[in-house]
This record gives C-alpha cells, sequence and structure tokens, in this order.
C-alpha cells in the first residue's frame, strides 16, 4: 500500500509538470493569436481586400497589391518546387541508396532546411537581383522555392521510406519498371503525406519576410509583373508596422492577421488530409 | 547429403544448376540443382533461414532490387540463363509471377489493382481491359465478391481477399510460372481453404513454386516437394515418396516433427 500510494503521488507530480509546461506552451500561443485579433480584425474591411496601400499620409487604403503580390509569388513557387521536390525525394528515396551523388544531395538538402532565411535572400539577390538589373517577381520566387525545395524533398523522401519493402517488391513482382513503381504505387501509397509536406511548405513561405526583402522588394501599386517588383505581404507589414501612421499599423496588423490564417488553415487541412487518406 | 533426384520424368519449367547464392559474404544457397515441374506445384519446405525463400525469390530476380546479394549458376527458363546479366528483368518477371506472404494490394482501386500490371505488357481497349480483369478475379475466385465494388480500394478488402486479389494480379499477366511465398501464413483457416483449393486449379494452366511452413499443406496441395537445411538441398522428390518414405534421415525427422 505504501509502495502505491507512492507512486499515485509520482504520478500526480509528473502529470502536474507536465500540466504546467503545456500551459505555458499554450498561453504563449493563445496572447499572439489574441493579440492578433484583436488588432487585425479591426483593418478587416471590404476596402482591405479592394484598396492597394496607401501613400504615406493618406487615410484608408487596403492590401489588394500584397495580397495578389504574394498569391502570385508564393503561387509560382509551389508550381515550382512542387515537381522539383517531389521528384527530387523519389530519387534519394528510391535510386539513390548507395550513390555519392544522393548522399551528397541529402547532405544539401538538410543544411538548405536549417539554413537562415536572410542568407537565401541575400544569395538570390547577388544571383539575380545585382545582376539581371533589379528587384523582380520572379527573383522572390526564385529565393522562395531554395526554401521550399528542401522542405518537400525531406518529406517526400521520409514518407517514402516508410512504404514497407513488400508493396515495392509486389508492383516490381508483376515486371513493373521502377519509374512505375514509385510513381503509381509507392507514392501513391503515401500521397497524403507528401500532399501535406507541400502545405506545409507553403504555409512556411507564405510568411517569409527576409527572402523577399533582397529580392521582391515591395511595390506600392498594383502589378501583375513578375519583372518588376512586387508587393507582397511579409514586407509590407514588415514596412508598415514600423511606420508613423496610424492607418499603416493598422493593416499591418491585418496583414498579419491574415497570414496567420492562411497558415492555420493550411495547417488544419493537412491535418484533415492526412486523417482521412491513411 | 545431398543425393538426391535433381532431374524429373516430366517436363520441366525452370531448371536449376548449381545455384549459389550470396548476401554479401554469407552463402544463402549452396549449390542448388532441382527441376521445376511444367503444370505441377512445387513446395518448398524447411526450417526458417533454410534458404527456401531466398531460392524462390532468386527465380523471378527480386535479389536484383538489394545490393550485395546476387547468384551464381544456372536457371534455365525458355532456353535461356535466367541469371544472365543480359535478361530483361521486367521481362522476366512478368512472366514469373510472385504472391507474397503478407497480402499487398496496391493503393488503388480493386480494379487498378488488376488493370495496372495488365497495361504494363498490354495494348488493350477498353473493353478487352474489363475483360482481362473479370477473367482474373475469376481465376481467383474473387469475381463474385467484388464485382459490385471495383472501384473501391483494394485495401478495403479482407485479408484473404486480398491475398486472392495479389493472386488474381499476378495471373492478370498471364505468368508462365507463379511463385508463392508463404501465401498462407498471415490467413485464418478458412481464407487459407480457399487459396488451396485455388492452387489446385490453378495448377492446370501455370507453374507453381511454393514455399510453406506448414507440412500438411506441403502433402495436400503439391505434386512435388523439396526439403531444404542450411542452403542446400536436402530431398526433392514426388510428394507422395518423400513424405510417405523419405530417402534421408534428415527429412525424415523433419517431417515428422523429430527435428532438432
Amino acid at each position: 500500500m505504501e509502495l502505491y500510494s507512492r507512486r499515485i503521488l509520482t504520478n500526480r507530480i509528473g502529470i502536474g509538470l507536465s500540466m504546467i509546461a503545456m500551459a505555458f506552451g499554450l498561453a504563449a500561443l493563445m496572447w499572439i493569436l489574441w493579440t492578433l485579433f484583436s488588432k487585425g480584425f479591426a483593418a478587416l474591411s471590404w476596402d482591405f481586400f479592394t484598396q492597394d496601400t496607401p501613400a504615406p499620409g493618406s487615410e484608408g487604403g487596403g492590401l489588394r497589391n500584397a495580397i495578389v503580390g504574394s498569391a502570385m509569388i508564393v503561387g509560382l513557387t509551389t508550381l515550382v518546387s512542387t515537381p522539383v521536390g517531389i521528384l527530387a525525394g523519389i530519387y534519394l528515396a528510391e535510386y539513390g541508396d548507395t550513390s555519392r551523388f544522393a548522399a551528397t544531395t541529402r547532405f544539401v538538402t538538410d543544411i538548405m532546411l536549417s539554413a537562415p532565411s536572410i542568407v537565401v535572400g541575400l544569395f538570390v539577390y547577388a544571383l539575380m537581383v545585382a545582376t539581371l538589373g533589379g528587384f523582380s517577381g520572379w527573383a522572390g520566387s526564385v529565393a522562395l522555392s531554395l526554401i521550399a525545395v528542401p522542405v518537400v524533398v525531406r518529406t517526400t523522401e521520409n514518407m517514402l521510406r516508410l512504404v514497407p519493402s513488400t508493396l515495392r517488391e509486389a508492383a516490381f513482382a508483376i515486371g513493373a519498371p521502377r519509374w512505375q513503381v514509385s510513381l503509381k504505387v509507392t507514392l501513391r501509397s503515401v500521397r497524403a503525406g507528401v500532399v501535406t509536406g507541400v502545405l506545409l511548405a507553403i504555409a512556411r513561405v507564405t510568411g517569409e519576410t527576409a527572402p523577399l526583402l533582397f529580392t521582391a522588394l515591395n511595390n506600392q501599386f498594383f502589378s501583375t509583373d513578375m519583372a518588376q517588383p512586387m508587393g507582397n505581404l511579409p514586407v509590407v507589414i514588415f514596412q508598415f508596422a514600423m511606420s508613423p501612421y496610424d492607418n499603416w499599423i493598422e493593416l499591418a496588423w491585418g496583414g498579419a492577421l491574415l497570414i496567420a490564417l492562411l497558415v492555420l488553415a493550411i495547417n488544419i487541412g493537412a491535418r484533415v488530409l492526412f486523417r482521412h487518406k491513411t | 547429403m545431398s543425393e538426391h533426384m535433381v532431374q524429373i520424368s516430366e517436363p520441366a519449367t525452370l531448371q536449376v544448376r548449381g545455384l549459389d547464392f550470396y548476401y554479401g559474404d554469407f552463402k544463402g544457397l549452396k549449390s542448388v540443382s532441382l527441376d521445376i515441374a511444367h503444370k505441377r506445384v512445387t513446395a518448398f519446405i524447411g526450417p526458417s533461414g533454410c534458404g527456401k525463400s531466398t531460392l524462390l525469390r532468386t527465380f523471378n530476380r527480386m535479389y536484383d532490387l538489394y545490393p550485395g546479394q546476387r547468384a551464381e549458376g544456372e536457371i534455365v527458363f525458355n532456353g535461356m540463363n535466367l541469371l544472365d546479366k543480359k535478361q530483361d528483368v521486367n521481362l522476366v518477371r512478368a512472366k514469373i509471377g510472385m504472391v507474397f506472404q503478407k497480402p499487398t494490394p496496391f493503393p488503388m482501386t480493386i480494379y487498378e489493382n488488376i488493370a495496372f500490371g495488365v497495361r504494363l505488357y498490354e495494348n488493350f481497349s477498353k473493353s478487352e481491359l474489363d475483360e482481362r480483369v473479370e477473367w482474373a478475379l475469376n481465376k481467383a475466385a474473387l469475381w463474385d465478391e467484388v464485382k459490385d465494388k471495383l472501384q473501391q480500394s483494394g485495401l478495403s478488402l479482407s485479408g484473404g481477399q486480398q491475398q486472392r486479389l495479389c493472386i488474381a494480379r499476378a495471373v492478370a499477366v498471364k505468368p508462365q510460372i507463379v511463385l508463392l511465398d508463404e501465401p498462407t501464413s498471415a490467413l485464418d483457416p478458412l481464407s487459407t481453404a480457399k487459396v488451396e483449393e485455388l492452387i489446385n486449379e490453378l495448377k492446370s494452366e501455370y507453374t507453381i513454386a511454393i514455399v510453406t511452413h506448414n507440412m500438411q499443406q506441403a502433402g495436400r496441395i503439391s505434386d512435388y516437394t523439396a526439403f531444404m537445411y542450411l542452403g542446400e538441398l536436402v530431398e526433392f522428390g514426388r510428394t507422395q515418396e518423400l513424405f510417405v518414405k523419405p530417402k534421408v534421415q534428415h527429412t525424415e525427422d523433419y517431417i515428422t516433427g523429430r527435428f532438432g
């Protein structure tokens, strides 16, 4: 009995400590969300989505140009990094077991995963902006792709490694060539996980600021020309939040809320997808 | 110890001669020679690790997927050595199908599970493909159970049904040989009985090689039996003879359960 009550006590202390830790983490998150909602919600209006960023000193305005710019830059990033990342992931998991090239690729991917995004921004600045005549949406997409591709590569490879070897063997056993085994059987069996990886990569790059500062920069006016500097949410938030104008600051909060909601939606979407498809 | 029959008096689909197999430095098969009879069932028995699965996996070059594994010797199939580096491995596998221990339906519909393999080597119209899918599912005695849900996922079937789906998938490409690697060890007795029945029917059209841990099963369904131990073929012969009067003491000990 003595032993039993001691175990109950230890158990309670253990659970108590974990609860405190959880409450601490949750409280920080809730605080952030609450601040975002209370300050950003006021900014969300019809004008917020239909008007462009206001000039210094003028009233009102919205983030239409930044929203469209972000959508275009992130959209292009997704179009590029999804196939590249998935194919590279397939190569690493299905073909590159023994090759040195694959080992190197894997190593570089891991480094890229943890590389500070500002370094990526500077790299693309030196590579494209400084040499090709200025800031552009293209350069922004290139920078974001460099961040998104490693995420997609890693999740795709990890997912494919979870595929039981028996399934792979079964596909080979009916005479399927390797590329068909990879694309039609193994990749298909983990598609929910791979799509989740892509969604998380999108979520990650949607909020990236540093790479865009050096590449797409910003544009006060509405523009769909990827060869020109382009408005985008993170950089607008960065600039507006530190400005002296009240309406700019309010727009920055609105933009931050919009990104947070988008990332939240993507994460929930990824979870729902994962739950139903596996 | 290897004084046993190699050649059989009937036509052989596969002739294995002096086959050695290596997992890296470890020798998994030691100079194995035997014939796999045409349109008969040949069973491989023996304790775990004796090399029976390894032998089966040389017949369709499955070991090719793993670096470090290699086979030496001869396996003659349609007049060619299967182990020849120049062999088109995919083509070999289309002619020598395999069903595994655990059911492995592909992550697609029941229909697609069958059609996937057929499309690899046939240029069929939709109706020809439909016909082949129905034919294969009938062969595997599964058609009646799934004909109304061909568009459902293959993973939605029960374990026994999944295994018959895998058999249907293997016969759908019309192979000459079907290799079965412990096909019933993950199934309940009822499903096992169904699969055994199936094997009995399939042997009128296909050459079958089966690895099994179940001695009764080998006795029930096979025409020839090979007993293997530590990578060697200890005894090979007609199933009735091998089970009733084994020539080697070791075989007798194993099939009577006195092994050890």
